[in-house]
């Protein structure tokens, strides 16, 4: 008799794929009773909560590519979809090229959980809570996706169709997700609330990314996403309009830190009040704008 | 259920077992080893009591499956301890006063052991930052990080 104080893993197959293909028509011929293995970091605590409860899991972290991550000075980053968070915090390249993207990374979870969340599993799941998400479709990432047909792309911009709704059709696998080389002098920052200073997930997540750009009036172009504060992550596009109109002051940056306020739509959950999200979407978001656009006149 | 045969290596000793798909590591380690140790406090990878190093790198046992294991070396906190003598951090940890009801400590152990590995001279923050995934309700973790700090001066 188990002594276990938690319910167990409901019972299931674990299912070891060799290829790419293999794995592919073993999810399109187990359709709605197969899924994705990666981590597990979300997977194994809904099936304890009884939310998922799949026949089979298909382990696809060892098939080819999934663990590589490599960075090419003109066509930028690519990550498989195996590669763990704390191996692309620690990627040089991620450092010195990527500093939102290690900086989201680096808000999730814990060092443990992070050896095996990864990217992909965090924008799979589509949680609006996803910490990387903002920073994913702020650097223009595209997944590689191999299904049926063979291996498609997906920028992850247009990826989302509800909380935990993707594009991803039955047998489709994310292989890995590629970012161009940044605009010359970008910035970008990510600021999340959470209900302690670490670990949790975010209340409201804030993640702003921009650069000098000459062909608007601002000089600059400056983007920003919200998580957890709307069914999807939500890219802000009147931010981005406001803050190319003209030129950028405090008052400017206020203004789209409120249209942000306006465009959110949060809820009322056991983190947090929807008013207060909105309220605090405001206030990190003006925080986030300021970080930015102080760090690019530095330049 | 599927059953899976796999091999791996246990604080150095070789290991073989029988596992059915829906086992966690933490399970196998507590139930088929009898390796104690290692705790099971909320089971989906917030409190850390799990925690074990998988390959070298410290994962949460609870949120991973023991067929994952097969190849793998694990270390568990009975596994710290060479020649009768403790890890050092193990004897800094208790020396500064960091162990209470001590249901955190096996976790809080792995998780300093494999910070102090890849950073021999962390600062605070840093061990900070190393821990946020190891709950302890006792301590209040300022000896718990005295603790670190002694183990990375000596
Ligand atoms: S038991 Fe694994 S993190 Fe709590
Ligand atoms: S000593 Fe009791 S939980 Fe940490």
């Amino acid at each position: 008799m188990s002594i276990d104080a938690h319910p167990g893993l409901p019972e299931f197959d674990y299912i070891k794929p060799t290829t790419l293909k293999e794995a592919s028509d073993f999810l399109i011929a187990h359709a709605g009773e197969a899924r994705p293995l990666m981590g597990g970091t979300d997977i194994f605590v809904r099936m304890r909560s009884g939310g998922w409860n799949d026949k089979y899991l298909v382990d696809v972290k060892c098939l080819e590519g999934m663990n590589d991550i490599s960075y090419d000075p003109h066509k930028g980053l690519s990550i498989g979809a195996a590669v763990n968070m704390n191996r692309v915090i620690a990627s040089r390249e991620v450092q010195d090229n990527y500093a939102l993207l290690l900086q989201a990374a680096s808000s999730v979870a814990s060092y443990q959980l992070r050896t095996r969340a990864t990217i992909v599993g965090n924008i799979c799941n589509a949680s609006p809570a996803g910490d990387t998400i903002g920073a994913c479709i702020l650097l223009g990432g595209v997944l590689h996706v191999h299904g049926n047909g063979g291996i498609r792309q997906e920028p992850i911009k247009t990826f989302f169709k509800g909380p935990g709704e993707t594009l991803l059709r039955t047998g489709d696998i994310v292989t890995s997700i590629h970012f161009p080389v940044p605009e010359e002098g970008a910035r970008g920052v990510y600021i999340k609330l959470g209900r302690n200073k670490a670990s949790d997930l975010s209340i409201v997540g804030v993640t702003v990314f921009g650069y000098p750009d000459v062909n608007v009036p601002s000089g600059y172009r400056i983007r920003l996403a919200l998580a957890s504060v709307a069914p999807l992550p939500l890219v802000v596009d009147q931010v981005e309009a406001i803050l190319t109109e003209t030129s950028i002051d405090e008052d400017r940056l206020m203004l789209a830190a409120e249209a942000a306020m306006h465009a959110c739509t949060p809820i009322d959950d056991v983190r947090a009040s929807a008013r207060y999200r909105k309220v605090m979407t405001r206030n990190l978001s003006f925080n986030a704008l300021k970080v930015v656009w102080k760090d690019l006149k530095k330049l | 259920m599927a059953f899976h045969r796999i091999t791996f290596n246990v604080n150095g000793e070789l290991e073989q077992a029988d596992v059915p798909s829906n086992m966690t590591l933490l399970k196998m380690l507590r139930e088929n080893l009898a390796l104690t140790g290692t705790k099971n406090g909320c089971a989906e990878g917030e409190c850390g009591a799990c925690t074990v190093l998988m390959n070298g790198e410290p994962v949460n046992s609870c949120l991973v499956l023991a067929v994952e294991c097969d190849g793998a070396e694990i270390v568990t906190v009975e596994g710290l301890a060479h020649d009768e003598r403790l890890d050092a951090v193990q004897q800094t940890i208790i020396d500064a006063g960091g162990v209470q009801c001590g249901f955190c400590t096996p976790g809080i152990l792995i998780s300093a052991r494999a910070l102090l590995d890849r950073n021999p001279q962390p600062s605070e923050e840093d061990i900070r930052i190393a821990l946020v995934g190891n709950l302890c309700r006792c301590t209040g973790y300022v000896r718990i990080i005295q603790g670190v700090q002694e183990a990375a001066r000596i």
